[in-house]
């Protein structure tokens, strides 16, 4: 590989498998600070994840999207490592599943009492939506 | 000598047993397998972790955070990874004589107990035990994992206990597994560890800043442990109890075919001896 070819090294880790290792020319990803997408050369960064999409750009072919849950992100300047607690693609999401928890977090939402866990249910919340809006 | 019954009898009666050996080990081999291949996929992500998590600490060694520091409290929480079933040769007994014979002080020792075996283990023993939770080693999952973690980092900060132990069977390979017992908090990541990931990692920048993300990524941290000591303890359970069957099947063989030696001898005797009274009856006839 030559020094001038915008690739680098991606890597998506999760407890039960190498989800993904390749190689791409843009990844985006949602991160707590916001969402960044990240060229190569980026400067030395670790940050951690949020719920969010994960899209992989690579040269010639078409993007990549995945949901990626809670996890951090160890960017170097050749190569960057996802380390997700659950990673899908969009085929294996089940939406109706996904179209149930959102419901439920909602409901729980809209009905607020002392029992349940606010922080809680807005995380299923954003997970869910992620989940459906990968699976499009 | 005992009479050719009684032997045909025993001899009949361990080739039962040997049949039953001989099933369990085929069934912990094929149990072996699966959970082996699911140890080897969790590794990456371990090893992944640990190495992050160590080059950070490099990095923020002086970071005055309570994930870092020893709690007041003089407890010390063990987490054993112990089997349900037993049958597994010295599998669950090897975890609690290594806590029981660790420098730990018996009175300061918290137990929470995965595995029955474990729990009957360490109350017999006299240990105190906190908690336990013996569903999760049948088949567990990460989310188990998360759960457990929740629990005993919730006691950490609560102050309850001072520091976080993991007793658990390495998973070497399919005939060695080691007993394993290590700190897990307050990390304490060894010297030359950092020494070496320290120039690769001098230039990282953390976001948000180290003491948050240290909050996010510890808990992930112990989880990712707890998971992978959970996976591996499923293959060491089942290769223990393969290894355990593999010689209970051949000590029977052994058994078996001296008892085979041995009610030859008897029926030869037998006959010998119905011969001889023959004999001795006819020439007194004569």
């Amino acid at each position: 590989m030559a020094d001038d070819s915008r690739a680098f090294g991606i890597e998506i880790i999760t407890p039960d498998r190498i989800f993904h290792k390749g190689e791409a020319t843009m990844i985006e990803f949602n991160t707590a600070a916001g969402e960044i997408g990240v060229y190569k050369n980026h400067i030395p960064l670790t940050t951690v994840l949020a719920p969010g999409v994960v899209t992989i750009h690579k040269d010639g072919e078409d993007k990549m999207i995945a949901a990626v849950h809670s996890g951090f992100a160890e960017i170097l300047p050749d190569k960057v490592t996802l380390l997700a607690e659950v990673a899908e693609w969009p085929d294996e999401i089940d939406v109706e599943r996904a179209q149930a928890a959102k419901a439920r977090a909602e409901e729980r939402l809209a009905n607020k009492t002392e029992a349940i866990d606010v922080q809680r249910a807005e995380l299923a919340l954003r997970r869910a939506l992620v989940r459906i809006d990968v699976a499009k | 000598m005992a009479s050719m019954r009684d032997i045909k009898r025993r001899k009949s009666s361990i080739q039962s047993t040997q049949q039953i050996t001989k099933a369990m080990k085929l069934v912990s081999t094929v149990k072996l397998q699966k959970a082996r291949t699911r140890a080897e996929q969790t590794t990456p992500y371990t090893n992944h972790m640990y190495q992050t998590v160590s080059s950070m600490l490099a990095k923020s060694g002086n970071v005055n955070h309570p994930y870092l520091v020893s709690g007041e409290s003089t407890k010390k929480a063990v987490v054993a990874i112990t089997s349900n079933r037993g049958l597994a040769g010295g599998y669950n007994s090897n975890i609690v004589k290594l806590v029981a014979n660790s420098d730990l002080p018996k009175e300061d020792v918290e137990i929470y107990a995965i595995g029955n075996k474990g729990l009957d283990a360490f109350t017999r023993k006299g240990f105190n035990v906190k908690y336990t939770d013996s569903e999760l080693i049948e088949s567990p999952s990460y989310s188990d994992a998360a759960a457990l973690c929740r629990e005993v980092l919730k006691d950490y900060t609560n102050g309850e206990i001072g520091e976080i132990y993991l007793a658990y069977t390495h998973f070497k390979n399919t005939v060695v597994h080691e007993p394993t017992l290590i700190k897990l908090l307050p990390v304490e990541i060894d010297a030359a560890e950092i020494t070496k990931s320290e120039g690769a990692t001098a230039q990282m920048i953390y976001e948000p800043n180290e003491e948050e993300a240290l909050d996010l990524i510890i808990p992930k941290y112990v989880t990712s442990l707890f998971y992978g000591a959970l996976v591996e303890a499923v293959a060491s359970e089942n290769g223990a109890r393969m290894q355990a069957m593999d010689s209970a099947t051949s000590n029977a063989e052994d058994i078996i075919s001296d008892l085979t030696l041995k009610y030859n001898r008897a029926r030869q005797g037998a006959i010998t001896q119905e011969l001889t009274e023959i004999i001795a009856g006819a020439s007194a006839i004569s």
